[in-house]
C-alpha cells in the first residue's frame, strides 16, 4: 500500500474519531443541560420557597395575606382525593389486569380491550376532565367534589396500574402457575396464593408511579370546576355542622368541595403579587418532594425486585 | 329510615344464627357422606363465611347508617342487606353435596374480573359519549366548516344572547395555531436534546454513569406539569425577556415562547429515557458487527443502532408530541392565553387545552354555548391526539426490525 493512500486513510480513521468525541461530548452536553436547566430551576424554587416552609405554612388556610396563607386544605384535600383514587384505581386495575394476563383467551374482544388500554394511556388528562365533568358532575349529580375528583383521578390512572400488574404477572414464569395447578389448586388460588404474592413489588410500583402522576395532575380537576379558594376542611364525620346542628355523616366528606396541591400552586402562580410566588415556589416544592420520594420509592423498588428475585 | 333498617338488620341476623344451627344439626346421609363428606363441609364452611362476613357488613354499614343520615350509608346499609338474602338463599339452595362449589366460586371470581377489565372500555365508551353528546349540540349551533376553518375566536362575544351562534366567532383555527406553534417550539427543543442525550446514555455512557443517570431522568419525567408552569413564570420567561431585551427583541412574559420551550425542557427527559430504551432494545450483537468492522462509537450510533431502533424512537417522539399537545397547566399560566392568529412566538397565544382550562375557572352553567364549546374543543384534541397515537403505533408496526 502506498503512503498516499494510508496517509488518506489514517486522515479518515482521524476524522470518524473527531465525529466521535464531538458526538460524545455533545451528548454529554445536552444530557447535562437537560439536568442542570432542572437542577437550576429546582435549587430556585428552594431558595425561592425555603423562606415559606414552616409548621404555620402547613396548618394554614389560604389567605389574601401573603405571608399568612398556608397549605392546610389543599395537602387534606390532596391526601383524601389520593385515598379515593388508590380505592378506585387499585382493585379494578389489579383486577382487570389479571383477567387480561391470566383469564382472557387470545380473541379479537381481548385484542379490543388491550388496544383501549394503550389508547386510553395516550389520552391527555384533560379529556379525562371533560369526561368527569359531563358523567360525574352533570350525570350522576356527584358535584364538584372529592369523590368526583378521586373517580376521575382514579380511572386516569387505571392504565398505568393495569399496565404495570400485567407486566408483573408476566414475569413470573410459567413453571410456579403449573406447580401450584398440579398440586390441585384452582385457578383463583394459583392466582391469589402465588401470583398476587409474587408479584406485589412490580404491582406497587405501578401503583407509586400511578399515584405520583395522579397528586400531580392539576388539569382535569381545575376542568371539573374545582373552586381555588377553601378556607375550611371537609367535615370529619361525626362533627357537628355549626349551621345546622347536625352531626356529619361518615361519607360526607365525599360530597364537600376541596382543593388540592397542584390546585393551590396554579392559583398562587396566576397572580402577580410576587409575594405570592414565594408561596407557590414552597408549596410546589412540598408537591415535588412527595413525587419525587413517590418516584424514587418506585424505582429502588424495581432495582431491588430485579436484583433480588431468581426464580 | 333508619331505625327500621336496623331493626330489621338485627332481627334477621338473630334469625339467620337460628336457622343456621339448625340446619347444622342435620345429619348427612351416611352416602353422601361417604360420596363426598369433606368436600360439602368445606363448601358448608364457605357459604358459612359469606353469610357471616354479609352480617357483619350489614351491622357495620346500619351502625354507621343510624350515625349518618347521607344516602351512601343507607344505600351500603340496605345493598348488604340483599347480598346478605341471597348470600343466605344461596346457602339453603345449595347445601348439598352435589354442588360444586368450587366451580361457582370460580365462576363468581371471572366475572368479577372480567368487569373490572370492562371499565377501560367503559370508561372509553364515556369519554367518546359525552365529548360527542356536547360536541354535536354545539355543532347543532355553530357549523362545523366554521368551527374547524374559521379564523376569529371569541367565545366570551358569543355568550350574549344575540350573538349566539353568529359566524366567526367561533373559528377555532387560532387555537389550532397556538397548539401547533407550541408544540413545534416544543419540539425543536426537545428533539435534538432528547436524542443527543439518549445516544450519549446508549452508546458512551459507561456503565457507572447510566446507573445513576437513567434513574434520574426517570424520575424528572414524573414532575407535576404544574410546577413546570411555575418555573416559566418565575424563572424561564423573565430569563427570556432580559435576554430579548439584550438582542433587541420584546419577548412578551406570557409567550408562546416562554410556554413552549418549558415544554420542550419538561419532555426531554421523557423522550430522552424511551429513546435510550429503544437503542438499548438493539442486539449488542448488531453494534459489535459495526465495532468489528471498525466503526467509531458514534458510526454504530448513526448507520446501525438508530436505522435499527427507529420504530422506537419515532414513537417515543410522538408520545412526546402528544403529550405536548395535551399538556395544560404550562400553557394556562405562561401562555397569555389570547386567541389571536399569530405566529409570532414572542406574543402571547392560546391553546385548545388553555381555553378548557380558561373556561373552566369561570363558572359556566350546565347546557350552555360557552360549555358545550369546551366539549367541541376536547373532542378536537381528542382526534389530534387519537391521529398521534395511531401514527407511532402504525409506525412501531412499519419499522419493527425484528431480531
Amino acid at each position: 500500500m502506498d503512503s498516499a493512500k494510508t496517509a488518506a486513510l489514517r486522515g479518515i480513521i482521524a476524522k470518524a474519531r473527531r465525529y466521535d468525541m464531538f458526538v460524545s461530548a455533545l451528548g454529554l452536553l445536552f444530557l447535562s443541560f437537560g439536568i442542570f436547566v432542572l437542577a437550576a430551576l429546582f435549587i430556585d424554587m428552594a431558595i425561592t420557597g425555603f423562606g415559606r416552609i414552616n409548621a404555620d405554612f402547613f396548618t394554614n388556610f389560604p389567605s389574601r395575606r401573603p405571608a399568612e396563607a398556608g397549605i392546610l386544605s389543599s395537602w387534606v384535600g390532596s391526601l383524601l382525593v389520593m385515598f379515593v383514587t388508590a380505592s378506585v384505581a387499585v382493585p379494578l386495575g389489579i383486577a382487570g389486569a389479571i383477567y387480561l394476563e391470566e383469564y382472557a383467551r387470545k380473541n379479537t374482544f381481548t385484542a379490543i380491550i388491550e388496544i383501549n388500554i394503550t389508547n386510553l394511556a395516550g389520552v391527555p388528562s384533560i379529556i379525562y376532565g371533560l369526561l368527569a365533568l359531563g358523567l360525574f358532575v352533570y350525570t350522576f349529580k356527584l358535584g364538584q367534589s372529592i369523590l368526583t375528583a378521586g373517580l376521575t383521578l382514579g380511572l386516569l390512572i387505571l392504565p398505568i396500574v393495569i399496565t404495570a400488574t400485567r407486566e408483573a404477572l408476566r414475569a413470573i414464569p410459567q413453571h410456579i402457575r403449573e406447580a401450584a395447578y398440579a398440586c390441585g389448586a384452582s385457578q383463583w388460588q394459583v392466582v391469589s396464593d402465588h401470583l398476587l404474592k409474587y408479584s406485589t413489588p412490580g404491582i406497587l410500583t405501578g401503583v407509586i408511579i400511578g399515584m405520583s402522576r395522579a397528586i400531580g395532575e392539576t388539569a382535569p380537576i381545575i376542568t371539573i370546576g374545582a373552586l381555588t379558594f377553601i378556607a375550611f376542611l371537609p367535615p370529619a364525620p361525626g362533627q357537628l355542622n355549626i349551621e345546622t346542628g347536625q352531626p356529619a355523616g361518615l361519607f360526607d366528606w365525599l360530597f364537600s368541595p376541596f382543593t388540592v396541591m397542584p390546585i393551590q400552586i396554579f392559583n398562587w402562580t396566576s397572580r402577580p403579587d410576587p409575594r405570592f410566588h414565594e408561596n407557590a415556589a414552597a408549596a410546589s416544592f412540598v408537591l415535588v418532594f412527595m413525587t419525587l420520594s413517590m418516584n424514587a420509592l418506585a424505582i429502588w423498588l424495581r432495582y431491588r425486585l430485579r436484583k433480588n428475585i431468581k426464580w | 329510615m333508619v331505625t327500621p333498617s336496623l331493626v330489621l338488620g338485627f332481627g334477621l341476623l338473630v334469625l339467620m344464627q337460628r336457622l343456621w344451627a339448625l340446619r347444622g344439626m342435620r345429619k348427612p346421609s351416611p352416602e353422601a357422606a361417604s360420596l363426598s363428606g369433606a368436600f360439602s363441609l368445606d363448601h358448608t364452611a364457605r357459604w358459612g363465611q359469606v353469610v357471616w362476613l354479609n352480617g357483619l357488613v350489614l351491622a357495620a354499614f346500619t351502625v354507621l347508617a343510624y350515625l349518618s343520615l347521607s344516602w351512601p350509608s343507607l344505600l351500603g346499609s340496605w345493598l348488604s342487606l340483599g347480598i346478605l338474602l341471597v348470600g343466605w338463599g344461596l346457602c339453603w339452595r345449595y347445601l348439598t353435596t352435589r354442588c360444586h362449589a368450587r366451580a361457582i366460586g370460580e365462576g363468581m371470581v371471572i366475572t368479577l374480573l372480567r368487569l373490572s377489565s370492562l371499565v377501560a372500555i367503559f370508561t372509553t365508551a364515556a369519554i367518546i359519549l359525552s365529548l360527542t353528546f356536547e360536541a354535536m349540540a354545539f355543532f347543532r349551533l355553530v357549523s362545523p366548516w366554521d368551527f374547524l376553518f374559521g379564523t376569529h375566536w371569541s367565545p366570551q362575544m358569543a355568550l350574549r344572547s344575540d350573538q349566539t351562534g353568529s359566524s366567526g366567532s367561533f373559528g377555532a383555527i387560532p387555537l389550532f395555531a397556538g397548539t401547533l406553534m407550541m408544540t413545534v417550539i416544543a419540539l425543536s427543543l426537545a428533539l435534538p436534546l432528547g436524542l443527543f442525550s439518549a445516544i450519549f446514555l446508549s452508546q458512551y455512557a459507561t456503565r457507572r454513569q447510566r446507573f445513576w443517570l437513567k434513574p434520574i431522568l426517570e424520575i424528572l419525567s414524573g414532575i407535576p406539569s404544574v410546577v413546570y408552569g411555575f418555573f416559566a413564570v418565575a424563572v424561564i420567561a423573565p430569563a427570556l425577556r432580559d435576554f430579548g431585551a439584550y438582542w433587541g427583541l420584546t419577548i412578551m412574559t406570557e409567550s408562546a415562547l416562554v410556554a413552549g420551550s418549558v415544554m420542550g425542557i419538561m419532555i426531554i427527559p421523557y423522550v430522552a429515557s424511551l429513546s435510550e430504551d429503544a437503542m438499548r432494545a438493539v442486539p449488542m450483537s448488531l453494534r459489535e458487527g459495526s465495532y468489528a468492522m471498525g466503526g467509531t462509537r458514534f458510526q454504530t450510533a448513526k448507520n446501525v443502532v438508530f436505522p435499527a431502533a427507529f420504530s422506537g424512537i419515532a414513537s417515543a417522539y410522538i408520545l412526546g408530541i402528544s403529550r405536548a399537545v395535551g399538556e395544560t397547566m404550562i400553557l394556562a399560566v405562561a401562555a397569555g392565553m389570547q386567541p389571536t392568529l399569530s405566529f409570532n412566538p414572542m406574543e402571547p397565544a392560546a391553546t385548545i387545552t388553555s381555553f378548557i382550562v380558561q373556561v373552566a375557572m369561570g363558572d359556566l352553567p350546565h347546557g350552555s354555548i360557552g360549555y358545550q364549546t369546551i366539549f367541541a374543543a376536547g373532542a378536537a384534541l381528542m382526534l389530534l391526539t387519537l391521529v398521534f397515537n395511531m401514527l407511532g403505533f402504525y409506525l412501531r408496526k412499519k419499522y419493527r426490525e425484528a431480531y
